[in-house]
């Protein structure tokens, strides 16, 4: 049999039947999309009164005192008078188009509309952008931490199972996953705090704030990304530990790997080239599971660590009513997780025939 | 031979329950964890009575104090164990207040000693609780003794950690209880008639499972009125929490449902007439019972975390009422936590509670496996 390059498989990934799984898959992705959009503006439109209410009360707090008229008709500026499934329909639009109506572009001059955000005075849209970047690469630096260290850990502790190092690792893991996010945040600023006598809390010193972070301060950006990435990231890294190492230990017990040690196969060739790959293919489909408990776990801990992510934008949102703002966040997020376990899938049809020639049906 | 022949017949005859329990038993991790939710359940269960003191009692004077040192021996003479009542001390130079304790007299720490009144579950108006101080050496009164030190109002937060527990613990329990019969429900009609209603349920369920678990209960959180009854507030939390868990167990109902549903049983019962939902709950719940209560079993550590947090943010259970998430506010602050350490003493309760979860669900979760 030929060897199979890495090239090789690159042409097979345009191959017929993956493409069509992709257009499968991606189709899938949208009424995923909707109802995700239906659940969010289930729970914008749950708290009691709405917010134009909300605002004529803040407004009143402020000596200003608001008529009926007025309120009535800022109702119908907002759309507020409308059926509910209008007003959804009304929301999506002004995510996916840009606003058009003169009473729109009046209150909120901007590219996208999600409609405004009462806490921040400012679009919804703009308020989510601001950290978006910045949680998107805080998270992909912890999960690419929590692959990276978890997936040698559970390879070494499949091939050494029982000894000493199988036993700390799962020790060290399942503390990671039983203790919550936010306490072990607490716990490590503390300890920091005693041992070294500085915090480190919060993604940038002062200095950063003023002159942005370069390569001469790179160095103390990584050291506050310390204690986040250790919060953060073992609460997933027993989860992957646990998962790999049991499939490589079903994979070792395989039938080809005798038949690979028999033929004289080196030991490290049979584990990398074999078992590994074999073995892998769950940890990819659980990419979306990740994501979920990260963004999950960073909310908590970013209030805690006084990170610059959206958790405590979600937090101020939700202590001032801000349901749309809220409700933003909470649907960026779970669309960014649909969006992982889109990727986790196509990666998985091309790590794993088998899945785009049975369609994929999981 | 005899011997062996009954145990065999014994190991054959024994339902899957006894058979869980015995490989239960081998379990030790498990059983350990199994004993201290006891303890814990049960000090939750009777925290009136061991703590010695009531959530709205507090003492200006030991506000933020450290964990109160008990001694035994006073003026070289043993006395057997007790505290001494805190004073103010001026340092005459700097003018800094200092709490230290007063050495004249001694307090000692009786058992069954009258306090506040309660009810003993509810039920029995009581007075007693299991310690507390006593009258000084010299018929002083006034000293107080907190176990774990005391919050920033000066409350005794031993006592609280044992009423906080009340709702700490009972919450993800209730909240396991409603998931677990939403999730049999819309698990056990996504399974059973399949098609159309099956292709919805799996959508919504996977869509709920995207969705980050502490964002959307923030989120849910928002719903809740403000200024409402501590009862209510509880009535809401479990509702909130358990609005996701039930997802997991719907799953498990459903491969179970799709892989017993052509059973020749099931078939049997069809044909002889018995009615849909009997045939759900008397017929094929009970068949996979055991992994449905794993399941829940390795919810309830999600659940608790996730109380704690959101009473940690503010967004659950609020003040006057308590529980670990609301004491674990007061260890927000850094320098707050460095000041008084004794402040992240819930901390332990919550990480042994979440452990012991853990254990005792993975424990049994390798008992109810018939394949190990």
């Amino acid at each position: 049999m030929a060897k199979r390059s890495f090239g090789d498989s690159f042409k097979a990934f345009f191959q017929k039947d993956l493409v069509q799984y992709i257009i499968k898959r991606v189709l899938m992705f949208i009424p995923t999309i909707l109802l995700i959009s239906i659940l969010v503006f289930f729970v914008i439109q749950l708290p009691p009164g709405d917010y134009v209410s909300a605002h004529i009360a803040a407004l009143a707090t402020e000596g200003e005192l608001v008529d009926a008229d007025y309120a009535a008709s800022m109702r119908a500026d907002y759309g507020l008078d409308l059926p509910v499934w209008q007003q959804y329909l009304k929301w999506v639009k002004g995510i996916i188009w840009t606003p058009t109506d003169s009473a729109y572009y009046r209150l909120y001059h901007s590219h996208h509309n999600w409609k405004y955000s009462f806490a921040y005075g400012r679009d919804v849209w703009s308020v989510v952008n601001d950290r978006l970047g910045l949680t998107i690469g805080v998270t992909a630096i912890i999960m690419l931490f929590q692959y990276l260290v978890s997936i040698p850990i559970a390879v070494y502790a499949s091939t050494h199972q029982y000894s000493v190092g199988d036993y700390i690792s799962a020790i060290i893991g399942f503390l990671g996953t039983a203790i919550p996010n936010f306490i072990l945040a607490i716990v490590l600023m503390y300890l920091s705090y005693k041992w070294t006598g500085n915090a480190n809390v919060g993604l940038f010193s002062q200095e950063m704030l003023q002159n942005g972070v370069h390569l001469y301060n790179f160095g103390d950006f990584l050291k506050r990304m310390i204690i986040p990435i250790i919060v953060i990231g073992t609460s997933g890294t027993c989860g992957i530990i646990r998962s790999v190492r049991a499939q490589m230990l079903d994979e070792v017990a395989q039938q080809y790997t005798l038949t690979a040690r028999a033929k004289g196969v080196p030991e490290g060739k049979i584990i990398m080239k074999y078992c590994f790959r074999a073995a892998i293919n769950p940890t990819v489909s659980g990419l979306g599971g990740v994501l979920s408990s990260l963004f999950s776990g960073s909310t908590v801990t970013a209030l805690v660590l006084n990170m610059q992510i959206q958790g405590p934008v979600l937090y101020k949102a939700l202590q001032s009513q801000d349901m749309y703002l809220a409700g933003a966040i909470v649907m960026i997020q779970a669309v960014l997780v649909v969006i992982g376990v889109l990727l986790s899938d196509i990666a998985l049809a091309f790590l794993d025939p088998r899945i785009r020639y049975s369609g994929g049906n999981r | 031979m005899a011997k062996r022949t009954k145990s065999k017949e014994d190991y054959y005859l024994a339902s899957q329950w006894t058979l869980m329990a015995r490989k239960l038993k081998k379990h030790k991790l498990a059983q350990v964890s199994f004993i201290i939710l006891a303890v814990l359940y049960i000090g939750a269960l009777f925290a009136d009575f061991l703590a010695p003191y009531s959530l709205d009692e507090f003492d200006g004077l030991y506000r933020n104090s450290a964990p109160t040192e008990i001694y035994t021996i006073f003026n070289d003479e043993h006395v057997g164990p007790h505290v001494y009542k805190l004073a103010k001390t001026i340092d005459k130079k700097t003018f800094e207040v200092k709490l230290e304790p007063d050495l004249s007299e001694y307090y000692k720490i009786e058992w069954f000693v009258h306090g506040t009144e309660y009810k003993i579950l509810g039920l029995f108006p009581c007075d007693l609780h299991l310690f507390g101080v006593g009258e000084g050496s010299n018929g002083g009164t006034g000293a107080k003794i907190f176990l774990f030190g005391a919050d920033s109002l000066g409350r005794d937060i031993f006592s609280r950690v044992l009423l906080g527990a009340r709702i700490s613990l009972s919450i993800p329990f209730a909240s396991a209880f409603i998931s677990f019969f939403l999730g049999v429900a819309i698990g056990s009609i996504s399974g059973y008639f399949g098609g159309v209603i099956d292709i919805i349920i799996q959508r919504i369920i996977e869509v709920i499972g995207a969705v980050p678990q502490i964002p959307l209960w923030m989120a849910l959180s928002a719903a809740i009125p403000a200024g409402i009854s501590t009862v209510k507030m509880y009535f809401y939390m479990t509702i909130i929490l358990s609005f996701i868990n039930w997802t997991g167990m719907a799953r498990v109902v459903r491969g179970k449902f799709l892989s017993l549903k052509n059973e020749d049983y099931v078939m049997a019962a069809r044909i002889s007439g018995v009615s849909t939902w009997k045939i759900i709950w008397k017929h094929l719940v009970p068949g996979f019972m055991s992994y449905l209560i794993v399941s829940l079993t390795l919810g309830i550590p999600g659940s608790i975390v996730g109380e704690t947090s959101m009473s940690y943010l503010g967004l659950g259970i609020k003040s006057p009422a308590t529980s670990w998430g609301v004491l674990l506010q007061e260890a927000s602050s850094v320098t707050d936590v460095a000041a008084n350490p004794h402040k992240l003493i819930p901390i332990i309760f919550v990480t042994i509670t979440v452990l012991a979860f853990n254990f005792l669900g993975d424990g049994m979760r390798d008992a109810a496996d018939p394949y190990k």
